[in-house]
């Protein structure tokens, strides 16, 4: 008889682990994957691969350096910051543009804190805004999507986002834009980050993370309400200076962040009260940069900022411990 | 309207052996009956080696308030009074008697109330007399919880035949069986501390338990719930909160909130004990896990060694590489079948080294479900790194106190971490530091 193992309880484990979270939001991240890839062609697939493996030889190679082995190479969390990273970048970024920011997102982002579990920032949000901020032209680059191509040349196109900033600048009101059908954000024909165009994709990914049990509702519903309530009562006060809050939710990279980035568990709170605190913080500083800012766009930075302040946030959320709450009587 | 307790889990219920009919098995050749059956002072041995003993005889006295007495599971010869391995993996003191086979009986009529005239002062001392623990784990003597000080009235008595932990199907075949001691039982304690009202807790797996109970004839006022299928539904202060909104306040005890927690098997305990003066010396458990060949609910005499129990039931069907004394989720690990059934052994559970998948240990990465799953509304991660890290300074602050160790988060940790584990480290760090000082 083999001798019998004296582990402590519980001798049960769920079988969910850090491996099928990761791997459920790469899962989850295939119909925008996809979308972006039938819009922008062959420079999508390029951009994700080149940063996917990007992600992987750096990871492998802070690993080795720490003296780690690789063994959690396997863990798909570099897997999916290479993604999440591609998915915010334009289809026409160059592979040493993307390779900078693979290098930036795991070493700056995650390694040099310590690895998963450690990086207080979203690694690939990291990435996202310092390529953002180091090479402005090429981050603001936006093919034009069209049909699904070989080419690698592209004509470029301005984001919805982008295009009222700038009819805004310079006449004052947000000009046709703000009239655009919602039918393209919502499929996925416009302008914008490879992977954040098609509104429907990102949000049966979400769908699939929410029955699945990776995510709950919590941030991404906190936010996309924030957004949209903040964004409804300015265009409710002049609608022609301030776009209807249905296109700030299919536009621009708010679906994108709110479903996947913000939910990353390493960085936003962990209780459910400190979630929503995260989460509405995260659409009234979206809003805030959408509206007034100098950037047309503000998911990443308002995800950043929330990051920042997540260990305040989940200091003042502790759930009250049971048995500390005055009894309440109901009739059984 | 019924409340959920905050977070709990949902592991698969594996309750195979729920219709398989209690079984008695034969008597082992040897009975090693522990000194420490129950939560408190070990009881004090009062036979000595050659003694021939009666079934039913006292042969080990309480020695203290919080501490109960043994009897003779058979009649035969104690063959001595020496340290044997305990399931919590210590060898404590058993006392050793070898069955003659004649299952002579002490007669224990003149104990007995079966009237039920003597009134409930008489009766507490019956149940003390007979050596009546907590049956669903932890082992708490019962005359002790039938004790409330007078500034704690209690209005509420809950008769617990949740059974929340996986695989565990004994309560649920006693109430199916053989429920009238369970209701004579209930009937008792209600008298003994004077509570009005009394619930039957059972959950949705159980149902045709709780419409045996129904079709009894119940207390006045006595309700049977059904709660919906939870673990740790069956933890007291769970229980409680679940079924009255009540919050047992932090470092209490039921009788704080008014209410009286008896497991099923215990209040028939409690009824055998007053009606017939009969003491616990037998019970119902579960064999169950993978690899036992028979597995079901069997009756057995206390102090019975496991390894019996599973070379009279058919053996195991592969080596066994996990043993468990308990449900799976907090049942004691057994190195082997060396130690005995004690009053407050609820199953034995063997399994084989393919139904765990390999742990892999790894930081924390925040995810928030064991705080999801807590029941006590607690931090696990936040506990968990602390003693990881040694910062045991804030455990206080962070409740660590207030841990139940029901083992939930480990449980849905996706990371692997042993975090009830950890915890128990930091109390007994905090315990260490308290004396020192």
């Amino acid at each position: 008889m083999t001798k019998s193992v004296l582990a402590p309880s519980p001798h049960l484990r769920s079988p969910k682990t850090i491996e099928t979270a990761m791997y459920s939001v790469i899962v989850a991240l295939v119909p925008a994957a996809v979308v972006g890839t039938y819009f922008f062609g062959l420079n999508a697939v390029r951009v994700m691969v080149v940063s996917i493996l990007g992600c992987l030889v750096v990871e492998g190679f802070v690993l080795r350096l720490r003296g780690r082995g690789l063994s959690t190479l396997k863990d798909g969390s570099a897997i999916l910051t290479g993604l999440l990273l591609a998915m915010n970048l334009p289809s026409s970024s160059p592979v040493w543009m993307v390779l900078i920011g693979c290098i930036v997102a795991i070493l700056v982002g995650k390694q040099v804190y310590g690895g998963l579990g450690y990086n207080p920032f979203n690694p690939a949000l990291v990435a996202r805004v310092f390529l953002l901020i180091s090479f402005p032209v090429a981050m603001t680059t936006w093919p034009e999507p069209g049909v699904f191509s070989l080419s690698l040349d592209t004509v470029t196109k301005a984001t919805p986002l982008g295009a009222m900033k700038t009819n805004l600048l310079l006449h004052g009101n947000l000009g046709d834009i703000a009239h655009m059908s919602l039918l393209d954000p919502f499929m996925g024909r416009m302008g914008g980050s490879l992977g954040e165009v098609s509104a429907i994709a990102l949000l049966l990914g979400g769908i699939f993370l929410l029955a699945r049990g990776v995510i709950t509702w919590h941030i991404p519903g906190s936010f996309l309400a924030t957004v949209f309530a903040m964004t409804g009562l300015f265009w409710l006060i002049n609608p022609q200076k301030y776009a209807s809050p249905f296109l700030h939710l299919v536009t621009g990279g708010l679906l994108l962040g709110a479903i996947f980035m913000a939910t990353d568990y390493v960085t936003s709170p962990v209780t459910t009260k400190g979630m929503i605190v995260f989460g509405v913080g995260c659409g009234a500083i979206t809003v805030f940069i959408r509206l007034f800012g100098g950037y047309p766009e503000g998911v990443s930075f308002a995800i950043l900022l929330m990051n920042s302040v997540t260990p305040i946030i989940d200091r003042y959320t502790r759930p009250t411990v049971f048995g500390y709450s005055p009894a309440k009587e109901v009739n059984a | 309207m019924k409340r959920q307790f905050h977070g709990g889990v949902h592991p698969h219920y594996h309750k195979e052996t729920r219709d398989l009919a209690i079984r008695s098995i034969p008597l082992p050749g040897e009975l090693a009956v522990s000194l420490s059956q129950h939560i408190g002072a070990p009881a004090k041995a009062i036979v000595s080696k050659g003694d021939r003993v009666l079934k039913y005889q006292p042969i080990a006295e309480p020695s203290g308030f919080v501490s109960a007495g043994l009897h003779a599971p058979v009649s035969g010869t104690v063959k001595g009074v020496k340290p044997m391995l305990h399931p919590s993996g210590r060898f404590i003191p058993a006392i050793l008697i070898e069955p003659d086979g004649l299952d002579e009986a002490e007669d224990t009529s003149r104990h007995a109330d079966p009237g039920l005239e003597k009134g409930p002062e008489a009766w507490k001392e019956m149940v003390r007399n007979a050596g009546v623990v907590g049956m669903g784990g932890a082992a708490f003597p019962t005359h002790v919880k039938l004790n409330p000080p007078e500034d704690k009235p209690i209005d509420l008595v809950v008769a617990n035949g949740v059974e929340c932990e996986p695989f565990l199907t004994a309560d649920h075949r006693l109430m199916l069986e053989d429920p009238g001691p369970i209701i004579g039982g209930l009937r008792l304690t209600m008298e003994i501390v004077g509570a009005g009202r009394v619930i039957v807790a059972i959950e949705a797996n159980k149902l045709d338990a709780a419409e045996k109970i129904r079709s009894m004839d119940l207390p006045p006022g006595c309700e049977v719930v059904v709660l919906p299928v939870r673990y740790p539904q069956g933890a007291e202060k769970q229980l409680i909160f679940a079924l009255t909104g009540r919050q047992v306040p932090s470092g209490g005890l039921p009788m704080d909130v008014g209410v009286i927690v008896q497991n099923v098997g215990t209040l028939a305990a409690i009824h055998q004990a007053v009606t017939m003066g009969r003491p616990l010396v037998e019970r119902v458990m579960t064999l169950g896990g993978t690899l036992p060949k028979g597995p079901g609910n069997y009756l057995v005499a206390v102090g019975t060694p496991l390894s019996h129990i599973i070379e009279t039931t058919g053996g195991l069907q592969g080596p066994a590489a996990r043993i468990i004394s308990g449900g799976p989720m907090m049942g004691l690990p057994l190195s082997g079948f060396e130690s005995s059934m004690t009053k407050g052994t609820s199953g034995l559970l063997v399994f084989g080294a393919r139904d765990f998948r390999e742990l892999k240990p790894r930081p924390c990465v925040r995810c928030g479900s064991c705080v999801r799953a807590c029941p006590a509304n607690l931090l696990p991660y936040t506990l968990g790194n602390m003693v990881e890290w040694d910062h045991f300074h804030d455990l206080e602050e962070y409740h660590i106190r207030d841990c139940i160790e029901c083992g939930c988060c480990t449980y849905i940790c996706p990371a692997d971490r042993n975090l009830v584990q950890y915890i128990r480290q930091g109390k007994a760090e905090l315990l260490a530091r308290s004396r020192s000082k």
